[in-house]
């Protein structure tokens, strides 16, 4: 049982990592949009909102000129042929840019759609949007895409198998500890007693076999995510041990709810079969 | 008050008889002895009593209750009305002679009163009182098939069923227990035992039926063990 308890939990654990884990690759995706040099401000903000209107949008970046010149400043700052190059140049030459970033990465398509037609319904003697660069991410942002559909299933069937067959020998333990009353549930019958009689201390029994086991398994993931908890955050962004302590009676209901249901169960459909005629 | 009307059981395991075609009544306050060879269909007979089995045809009734037709539910209080020995005790390891009488009468949900007060009268009546709190395992056999006595008559049940009781017994402890069981029928109780055991059955000298390949082949009033 506690076996069966500790794969839910390590299920559990793993689900918050990869879900961390692909929240902060996502962030790291987005398109940009590069206005013009000489875009008027009006027409940039129009689009900014508008992009920002739309439901599939999770978060847009703006980056003024000038904010754009110091980036670029700061990206070269070892490269002084390309300060030198900004500086012979009497104006900015850089246009503001939004870093747009969708809720889902399959969402992409559509939001560069919705740029591109921004573009093309442009009159072209008066041109706000230079570049929509949706083709050069479109490829890292397809891969992303699938990459975690696959993470995704391949980890509910891993949990899936893992689960299926924990509960299996829980199952199996709790019948074998029965298997060994038979002889009692036998006299039992004989002398009249009722079935909810007979399958009342086996039920009490896998409860209580359901609750210490789910008990054991919480202490026994103390000192784990004491021991995994930098580690996990250096790599994923999540504190194991501060999830742990943060959601302790979220997790406690569901790991000893697990238990005890289980226990309950294996137990009650365990005894049944002695119990038919 | 049992009635057996046309009743055969077919196993598919060719070298069990099982029932064929098997009828006859036993009346309230009869001592009934069945005999037979291993495997003439003592116990299973006994087994359609308590609803332990089902005939393949045939009806059992207990009064006019077909047996087989009682609702899963309603068994344990079928059951109630029958007090089982048998040959191996089938008594619980790990509770004393007085616990193995009182859990019988906690099943049928008597009160705590009604333990303490009937549990000791029931071991008093098998000659057991001071071996009331031995476990099982220190207990003769004589003893241990008394404590079964005890707790298949301490809900005061209509029948006592004995499959073979003595058959584990030494010539004392068989007299013994033969006594207790002739008392019991004495004080009302209808009994039905089988046994191997010529001498208890021609000591008891009621009626006895005599079983061969499944079948009831001697029916007497008074009978000897004649196989």
């Amino acid at each position: 049982m506690v076996i069966a308890l500790f794969v839910v939990f390590s299920a559990m654990l793993f689900d918050q990592l990869l879900t961390q884990a692909l929240t902060s690759l996502q962030s790291q995706v987005d398109i940009n949009v590069y206005f013009v040099a000489d875009a008027p401000q009006e027409e940039i903000d129009r689009i900014r909102n508008a992009v920002t209107a739309l439901p599939e949008v999770a978060a847009v970046r703006y980056t003024t000129r000038e904010e754009a010149l110091l980036q670029y400043r700061e990206d070269n700052r070892d490269n002084e042929i390309a300060l030198q190059a900004i500086e012979e140049l009497s104006d900015n030459p850089l246009g503001a840019n939004l870093a747009v970033q969708a809720r889902e990465t399959g969402q992409y398509a559509g939001v560069a759609q919705f740029l591109l037609e921004q573009q093309a319904g442009e009159e072209t003697s008066t041109p706000v949007i230079d570049v929509v660069n949706y083709e050069n991410n479109r490829e890292a942002i397809n891969t992303l895409t699938s990459f975690i559909e696959v993470v995704e299933r391949v980890s509910l069937i891993v949990t899936a198998v893992l689960l299926g067959a924990a509960l299996l020998i829980t199952f199996n333990t709790i019948r074998l500890g029965i298997y060994t009353s038979r002889e009692e549930i036998a006299i039992m019958r004989l002398v009249g007693a009722s079935n909810m009689f007979i399958r009342g201390p086996f039920m009490l029994q896998g409860t209580l076999y359901g609750l210490f086991a789910g008990v054991i398994t919480l202490a026994i993931f103390y000192p784990i995510l004491i021991w995994l908890g930098p580690g996990s955050e250096l790599m994923f962004g999540l504190n194991l041990l501060d999830y742990y302590l943060d959601n302790f009676q979220y997790i406690t209901l569901v790991i000893i709810g697990i238990g005890v249901a289980l226990g309950l169960v294996s137990s009650t459909y365990a005894v049944t079969r002695y119990l038919r005629t | 008050m049992i009635y057996f009307d046309g009743v055969s059981k077919h196993y598919n395991d060719a070298r069990s008889y099982g029932l064929e075609d098997i009828t006859f009544q036993v009346e309230p306050k009869e001592f009934v002895s069945i005999v037979g060879h291993s495997g003439a269909g003592k116990t299973t007979l006994l087994k359609m009593i308590i609803a332990e089995d089902r005939p393949s045809s045939g009806t059992v009734f207990y009064e006019s209750l077909d047996i087989h037709r009682i609702p899963r539910s309603r068994l344990p209080h079928y059951r109630r009305k029958i007090g089982t020995i048998f040959q191996d005790f089938k008594l619980l390891p790990h509770k004393t002679a007085y616990e193995n009488v009182a859990f019988a009468m906690e099943a049928n949900g008597r009160t705590d009163a009604e333990i303490a007060e009937n549990v000791p009268q029931a071991l008093a009546l098998v000659d057991l009182e001071d071996k009331a709190f031995n476990f099982p395992s220190e207990l003769s056999g004589g003893e241990k098939q008394r404590v079964a006595i005890a707790r298949a008559i301490v809900n005061q049940p209509d029948i006592i069923i004995a499959d073979e009781p003595t058959g584990n017994l030494d010539p004392i402890a068989t007299y013994e227990v033969v006594q207790i069981l002739r008392k019991i029928n004495d004080l009302g109780t209808t009994v039905i035992m089988t046994t191997h055991n010529k001498g208890v059955i021609d000591e008891i000298e009621r009626r006895v039926i005599t079983m061969d390949e499944g079948r009831i082949i001697r029916d007497d009033a008074n009978g000897k063990y004649v196989l």
